[in-house]
């Protein structure tokens, strides 16, 4: 694969609720914020990818709000209907394919919506969405599945929220930043067993954007370029009964694609820090094994072990990852953006120590039915 | 039959046509709007019916040009070098939504919703346009229905396959001033499958594949009261010059063979050729009259039968390139014009958004 690179990027900060600023006005400013931190200008900018979906927008062709201030005007542009990892995937690919480079810009403002509703509506009109399900009853489902096939507990799962929740002081854009302890998460209110208030992710609103670029353009950036080295995505069957859902095998699929292209081998050896989705408690350490980082069944252990603490051999979510900060769409490349930023060492009071290899992780579809896998590199 | 099915009648379609089968595949990229079925992430919902369990699977909508953006993401993701044969799907089923009340959510709530909603009111503003400065009449637009319908009589596929004349479309109901129902697209269901494959994978499958020579995209405008309805459609002018450019077509009308335009309405099919440089401005009707863009004119538009015999939005946009690449391809039976090299696939959609695609049975 030819070498291209992250070369620009920019995030707001995330709220429950940002009352003054529309969509479009979210999407300007990272926009404009990631030129800036990329040194280039719109004219250095020969294509745009917009991520925006329109259930969580009420605009049918949700794209269309956002062309403008994205810098669309007058390029070629595209738009991904799904996490920012994958319209980050189309934006890589569009620049091998031959364009010098792709802003890609993902937002979303989840105080503007319900989301019973709208992630209700992922469930297959006519046989489940009048049982209810949304995104979190089946995420109680996929909780209690992994739960049992592994004797593993809701403690298990408050770990990672309190690691979480404390990574989260260490970054100014993060939502909630809590101190909490393990019996807090325990006796915080229950909402769809297991899952309690502190397993689950807040709504939020915010927006990033991200610039990939090829090798030329990645030169004339102002920073240091952060290599793209691998890229996979991949979907697993879209009935939850058809699925295991305690084995991540589309995560598995995608990895083992992102590898191969990195050339690596030993993923927990290999990969110095990474950013996993998740939008509940109970996904990282399901991730994490997805990922080849552990055995079925041991991402629990990786936490008591301490691996993944900030101290760790191999930190992850050191930004406080999606529980800490929910914007849909938005989430995944803000986990291509905290990778990055550790990448070029300006992640300040979340950096980790030596790190030349990242990983970042995207998820798409009821309890990640897809996932979306990035490694990149530094020099 | 459900979505579902209906994605997956025009996969195994696809795959049958090109031998291959649904293991070759190495990504699918689909589009569909989303309010009209009411399905949210159709990616991940139908991914039995395209196939795309286990394996990479993404989703795009911009509107009327979604068909374009899935061909031409599906070109970037094999011009990537990544993946060797993808598939491209754009589906709709109309009979299941509220069209109308769905795509009225595009416009912008406080801007433009009260004076452009739905599909229609923009474009009939558009035509109102075009007729004051051009001088054009409606029996002019007339002719424009008049020859695509009378197109799908040759394609089994069309959903409306019923002539009319002048006089009908003259004598049909007024929508919105001029747009009268026979100048207009019907609501249908369907699905389009499109396999791209990479060189080495194309020649494997065919030995006349249609080559993508050129795909350009300009979806510049966000409210449609930034619209100039007295000048071109912006787009489609910027659009095409870029692709001709890519693709070092000079004179559109002698090296372009046949056209599959993304009209939805009568009038477009006069203002919208000016801006494909065509014609001349202005002399759209003349050079319609002229039975230049009938079978066997100089160069034949919609042999398909076009949007206005068949509108399924997802697919629409995939259907110009998929009847395009016929063309070159030398697969279209009776509606096949003879000696294609070069063709051209339009999308058009969103705010007077365009898209261009240009193939040819020469590699670039």
């Amino acid at each position: 694969m030819e070498k291209i690179a992250i070369v620009g990027l920019a995030q707001t900060k995330f709220e429950r609720r940002k009352p003054d600023k529309t969509y479009y006005d979210l999407v300007y400013e990272v926009t404009r914020d990631a030129l800036e931190d990329s040194g280039l200008t719109l004219a250095d900018i020969d294509n745009v990818i917009t991520v925006s979906n329109d259930f969580l927008d009420g605009r049918t062709i949700s794209s269309m709000a956002v062309g403008e201030a994205a810098g669309g005007h007058d390029k070629n542009i595209s738009t991904v209907e799904g996490d920012g990892t994958f319209g980050a995937f189309y934006g890589a690919i569009r620049v091998l394919g031959g364009f010098r480079s792709t802003l890609v810009v993902a937002h979303s403002k989840g105080s503007e919506g319900n989301v019973s509703y709208i992630s209700n509506a992922l469930f297959d009109p006519i046989y489940q969405r009048p049982l209810g399900i949304e995104s979190l009853a089946s995420a109680a489902l996929q909780a209690n599945s992994y739960m049992e096939k592994f004797g593993l507990s809701e403690i298990d799962f408050a770990k990672f929220s309190v690691k979480n929740h404390g990574n989260a002081w260490n970054n100014p854009y993060a939502q909630i930043p809590l101190t909490i302890t393990v019996q807090d998460v325990l006796s915080s209110p229950k909402l769809a067993d297991p899952i309690k208030l502190l397993d689950c992710s807040p709504i939020s609103d915010g927006a990033a954007a991200i610039i990939i670029a090829d090798e030329k353009t990645a030169m004339k950036s102002a920073k240091k370029p952060v290599w793209i080295r691998g890229i996979g995505h991949c979907c697993e069957e879209y009935f939850l009964g058809d699925r295991d859902l305690a084995d991540p095998r589309a995560l598995r699929s995608a990895a083992k694609k992102a590898f191969e292209m990195a050339g690596i081998s030993n993923p927990s050896r290999e990969i110095r820090v990474a950013e996993v989705y998740d939008a509940f408690s109970y996904m990282e350490p399901l991730w994490l094994e997805g990922l080849g980082f552990c055995k079925p069944g041991g991402g629990p252990e990786l936490l008591d072990c301490g691996v993944i603490s900030r101290g760790g051999t191999l930190p992850v979510n050191p930004s406080g990852g999606v529980l800490s900060a929910h914007a849909v769409l938005v989430a995944g490349l803000v986990r291509l953006i905290e990778a990055a930023l550790q990448l070029r060492g300006e992640a300040q009071g979340r950096q980790v120590e030596d790190v030349h290899r990242a990983l970042a992780h995207g998820i798409n579809g009821p309890c990640g039915q897809s996932h979306c896998v990035w490694v990149l590199e530094s020099d | 039959m459900n979505g579902r099915e209906l994605i997956y009648e025009a996969v195994s379609r696809s795959l049958v046509d090109c031998e291959l089968t649904i293991e070759d595949i190495d990504a699918i990229v689909i589009g569909n709007m989303d309010h009209f079925e009411s399905i949210n992430s159709a990616d991940t919902w139908s991914v039995e019916g395209s196939g795309g369990v286990m394996k990479p699977i993404m989703k795009i909508n911009t509107g009327g040009t979604t068909g374009t953006s899935v061909a031409i993401a599906a070109y970037y993701h094999v011009a990537s070098g990544i993946f060797d044969r993808v598939l491209a799907i754009g589906w709709e089923k109309n009979s299941e939504s509220d069209t109308t009340g769905a795509i009225i959510t595009c416009s912008d709530p406080i801007w433009d919703r009260f004076s452009y909603s739905g599909a229609i009111p923009s474009l009939a503003t558009e035509a109102i346009g075009y007729l004051k400065r051009s001088g054009a009449t409606q029996e002019d637009a007339a002719r424009v229905a008049v020859r695509d319908r009378t197109h799908a009589l040759n394609n089994p596929y069309a959903h409306l396959r019923k002539p009319i004349t002048v006089q009908d479309v003259m004598e049909s109901p007024m929508l919105a001033y001029p747009i009268k129902l026979l100048d207009v697209c019907p609501r249908s269901d369907g699905a389009c499958a499109v396999v791209f494959a990479s060189e080495e994978a194309a020649r494997r499958i065919t030995a006349k594949p249609a080559w993508v020579t050129a795909c350009s995209v300009r979806h510049s405008l966000s409210w449609f009261g930034d619209f100039d309805f007295d000048a071109g459609l912006l787009s489609l002018a910027r659009a095409s010059r870029e692709a001709y450019e890519k693709a070092g077509i000079k004179s559109p009308p002698d090296e372009i063979d046949v056209a599959e335009l993304y009209l939805p309405y009568s009038y477009a099919g006069l203002k919208w050729i000016e801006d494909l440089g065509f014609c001349p401005q202005n002399k759209a009707p003349e050079f319609v009259w002229s039975g230049a863009t009938d079978m066997g004119g100089r160069i034949p538009i919609n042999p398909s039968g076009g949007v206005i015999s068949t509108n399924c939005i997802g697919a629409t946009a995939l259907l110009r390139v998929a009847e395009a690449a016929i063309q070159v391809m030398g697969r279209g039976g009776e509606r096949q014009v003879p000696d294609v090299v070069n063709s051209l696939a339009t999308g058009f959609g969103g705010c007077f958004w365009s898209d261009v695609f240009l193939m040819s049975s020469c590699m670039p």
